[in-house]
């Protein structure tokens, strides 16, 4: 990427964009000239000429030296970046180097489709390199060589990739069907079918032979033997090829892997991996402490490295590999990022200490599974953990303790019916900011987006009229009671509950709930609610469900679905 | 003082001493809720829509055992605003020893803790005051006669440290108990300690 050192400068540095400079590297005599701006470029410089030459032509060339190592980690962040167009990206070659060489390659192969076809993710790929300010040229082919070729060389057939007007350079994109290394038979025909072997020649057959990567002193050769495009070169016998060319610089090679006929693997950048600690045991432990015991080793090593990485973990396990080939896994979730080594021993040590030996473990792994950013920070001064902390913390033990489902926090549901509107959420998975102080503004700004986003009906909120408007304890499962009423569609009188009778004494309702049409069947029934007082003063939320003739089923049943405090 | 409290709910299927519980707790800090499996079964899980505070975390424990350790985990917490435990019948972890636990550790961290047995009969504990708790007829409401009104309660306080013992039908208003009906003068006095 000739371009990418030049346009990091230029980003970089704060001089005048009309100023005509050189970014060199030590050669074996003097500086050689490494990058040179568009102003420089018109005043004679030239990448790869010697200072001294370019200063001959122009003495007022601004010399700095270059930062190949600053630019060679750009290109590697860059990789990264591109993982938004393909899983698989390489950095193609050496930036620091090898003059213009550098650029990513990426398997596209069943990926272009998300950018609409092969022209979009071009485009795309070329927009967002133009947002960032760096000069990219694209091609997409179905060998890698030969896309490296395209992206350099604008063939004048080309109608894709290598149409690039401006000094096309760096990046570039292809669509590498022989990425997998594949058997050397089916190799030959692979690559043909897909963007067409016969296109695929009639573009590469225009380019010079420096297109093929080979070195200069190959180049130079070839093109004093008169075969100055790979046309020329294909229209000569193999054999002679392969006769007069032989070694490092391999015509041949370079001219089927450019055709597909030979695989060139692509080595994808790897992916950083999780913080992860191991522990290999002389021999076999067997005793039940053992995971507990390598625990305790692990912790620390484990700790150590989410502390270099500023991380926190959310979810760690602990790995136990047996001498028989299986392996036992505890794993544990916290509700807050966390590295600090005792809150994470405890949360893991029971776990740890049930998992079975069997044969014996001879290795342990811990690792953090699911991490997230923690900045260093104190505590506190004092021996006081913050509140939103401690309690984190506590949620992590109930949790790991009882089980994600036993501990909850209420999560408000968008529904009249009573039961689904208070649902549960597990508190190790809700958010932790809700749990500490200003929760509930968090809780109701986060429920009206909800209103708005998800919902097609808006309800009103319940009238909150008098106080105990709402029950305070609601049974999982509404219970069906015998009631006796003054009139069918009347208040109820008396009522029977778990065998035992209640006087009905003082009576409120009905509120009536209609069923959810858009969710619940058609035969579902409405509801009215009866807040009713016995004649000790106990007062429960009793509900009818449905009327006498709705058409929906035969005599309305009777539920006590709460109790009110 | 923050301390242990133990409540009995006369009769087990009376949700009235939620009303007298919830109206001494304050709201500002996230608040700790147990219950035990019998406990839901027989009497209703918490309903958060009917609670003065969304800002609650519920734990569904398997028996008295896991009930009780999930409270003095909270307990020990002083970021809690209490911690309140519903416990079915009279089981065997539950023992002097253990609300004995409960109660040094409430009065350490200061958080309050309310056992709430449901069903059960009073035997040896560590709580500083036990309560039996009932609902009484309610409140005359001003806008219907017919339907009930504010809640009140018959509450018991059989036993407490440095406070004589007594009988109360009270009502909650306005951040204020107040009492209802059929308590001598002396009563007044107590009734004053309680208000919130």
């Amino acid at each position: 990427m000739p371009e990418l050192a030049i346009e990091r400068w230029t980003k970089t540095s704060d001089s005048p964009p009309d100023a005509p400079v050189v970014l060199t590297v030590e050669g074996t005599h003097g500086p050689v000239i490494h990058a040179v701006t568009r102003v420089a470029a018109e005043r004679g410089a030239r990448p790869g000429a010697r200072l001294a030459d370019a200063r001959a032509l122009d003495p007022a060339l601004i010399a700095l030296p270059a930062d190949p190592t600053s630019d060679a980690a750009l290109v590697e962040r860059l990789a990264r970046w591109a993982g938004r167009w393909s899983p698989l990206v390489e950095v193609d070659g050496d930036p620091s180097t090898s003059f213009g060489t550098g650029g990513l390659r990426l398997d596209v192969s069943g990926v272009a489709h998300l950018f609409g076809g092969e022209d979009g993710l071009v485009r795309d790929i070329r927009d967002c390199f133009a947002r960032i300010g760096l000069t990219a040229g694209v091609a997409i082919a179905p060998t890698a060589l030969a896309a490296w070729a395209l992206a350099r060389f604008p063939s004048p057939l080309c109608g894709r990739g290598s149409t690039r007007a401006k000094r096309e350079r760096g990046e570039r994109a292809c669509q590498t069907r022989t990425s997998a290394p594949l058997p050397g038979a089916a190799g030959r025909r692979l690559s043909l079918p897909h963007g067409g072997g016969r296109d695929l020649l009639e573009q590469l057959s225009p380019l010079p032979v420096s297109a093929l990567r080979l070195d200069a002193d190959t180049v130079r050769t070839l093109e004093r033997l008169g075969l100055k495009t790979i046309g020329a070169l294909l229209s000569v016998p193999r054999l002679a090829l392969a006769r007069r060319f032989r070694g490092a610089e391999d015509v041949v090679d370079a001219l089927d892997r450019a055709l597909g006929r030979k695989p060139e693997p692509l080595t994808a950048a790897p992916v950083e991996p999780p913080p992860r600690a191991l522990l290999k045991l002389e021999e076999p432990a067997t005793h039940p402490e053992a995971a507990s015991q390598a625990l305790e080793r692990l912790i620390p090593k484990l700790v150590h490295q989410l502390q270099e990485r500023h991380l926190g973990a959310r979810r760690l396990s602990l790995t136990g590999y047996r001498v028989d080939g299986s392996v036992g896994v505890a794993s544990v979730a916290t509700a807050i990022p966390s590295r600090e080594p005792k809150h994470l021993q405890r949360l893991l040590a029971d776990k740890a200490a049930a998992l079975n030996p069997e044969f014996g473990f001879d290795a342990f792994a811990l690792t953090a599974d699911w991490t997230e950013d923690l900045g260093a920070a104190q505590d506190s001064l004092v021996e006081e953990p913050s509140g939103e902390r401690e309690l984190a913390r506590l949620v992590d033990r109930l949790t790991v303790k009882l089980g994600e489902r036993a501990v909850g926090r209420p999560r408000a549901e968008e529904s009249h019916l009573p039961e689904r509107a208070s649902g549960w959420v597990s508190a190790v998975m809700a958010s932790p900011s809700p749990l500490c102080g200003g929760g509930k503004e968090a809780r109701s700004a986060r429920r009206e987006r909800r209103q708005a986003a998800v919902s097609p009906f808006s309800p009103t909120p319940l009238p909150q009229g008098g106080e105990g408007r709402k029950p305070q304890r609601l049974l999982d499962r509404p219970e069906a009671i015998d009631v006796i009423y003054a009139t069918p569609e009347g208040m109820p009188r008396r009522f029977m509950w778990r065998r035992a009778v209640h006087d009905i004494a003082r009576v409120e309702g009905p509120e009536r709930i209609a069923p959810e049409w858009w969710r619940q069947p058609s035969s579902t029934r409405l509801r009215d609610y009866y807040r009713v007082e016995d004649a000790s003063g106990r007062r429960y939320w009793i509900y009818r469900e449905g009327l006498i003739a709705d058409g929906r089923g035969g005599a309305p049943a009777w539920f006590i679905h709460g109790l009110f405090g | 003082m923050p301390t242990l409290s133990e409540l009995f709910a006369v009769h087990p299927r009376d949700g009235g001493w939620a009303g007298f519980l919830l109206a001494q707790v304050a709201t500002d800090k996230p608040l700790l809720w147990v219950q035990d499996r019998m406990a839901i079964r027989e009497s209703g899980r918490i309903h958060p829509p009917g609670l003065p505070t969304q800002n609650l975390i519920h734990v569904e424990a398997r028996d008295a055992r896991d009930a009780l350790w999930a409270m003095e985990e909270g307990v020990r917490c002083a970021c809690l605003s209490a911690v309140i435990g519903e416990l079915w019948g009279d089981p065997r972890a539950l023992d002097f020893t253990a609300t004995r636990r409960l109660a040094v550790a409430a009065e350490r961290s200061g958080t309050p803790c309310w056992l709430v047995r449901l069903g059960g009969n009073a035997s040896l504990s560590g709580a500083r005051m036990r309560w039996r708790v009932a609902s009484a007829p309610s409140l005359l409401n001003p806008l219907d006669v017919r339907a009930p009104g504010l809640p009140a309660w018959d509450a018991e306080l059989f036993r407490a440290r440095g406070m004589p013992p007594g009988r109360w039908i009270i009502a909650h208003e306005a951040d204020r108990f107040h009492l209802v009906a059929g308590a001598g003068d002396r009563a007044l006095d107590e009734d004053q300690r309680f208000t919130a």
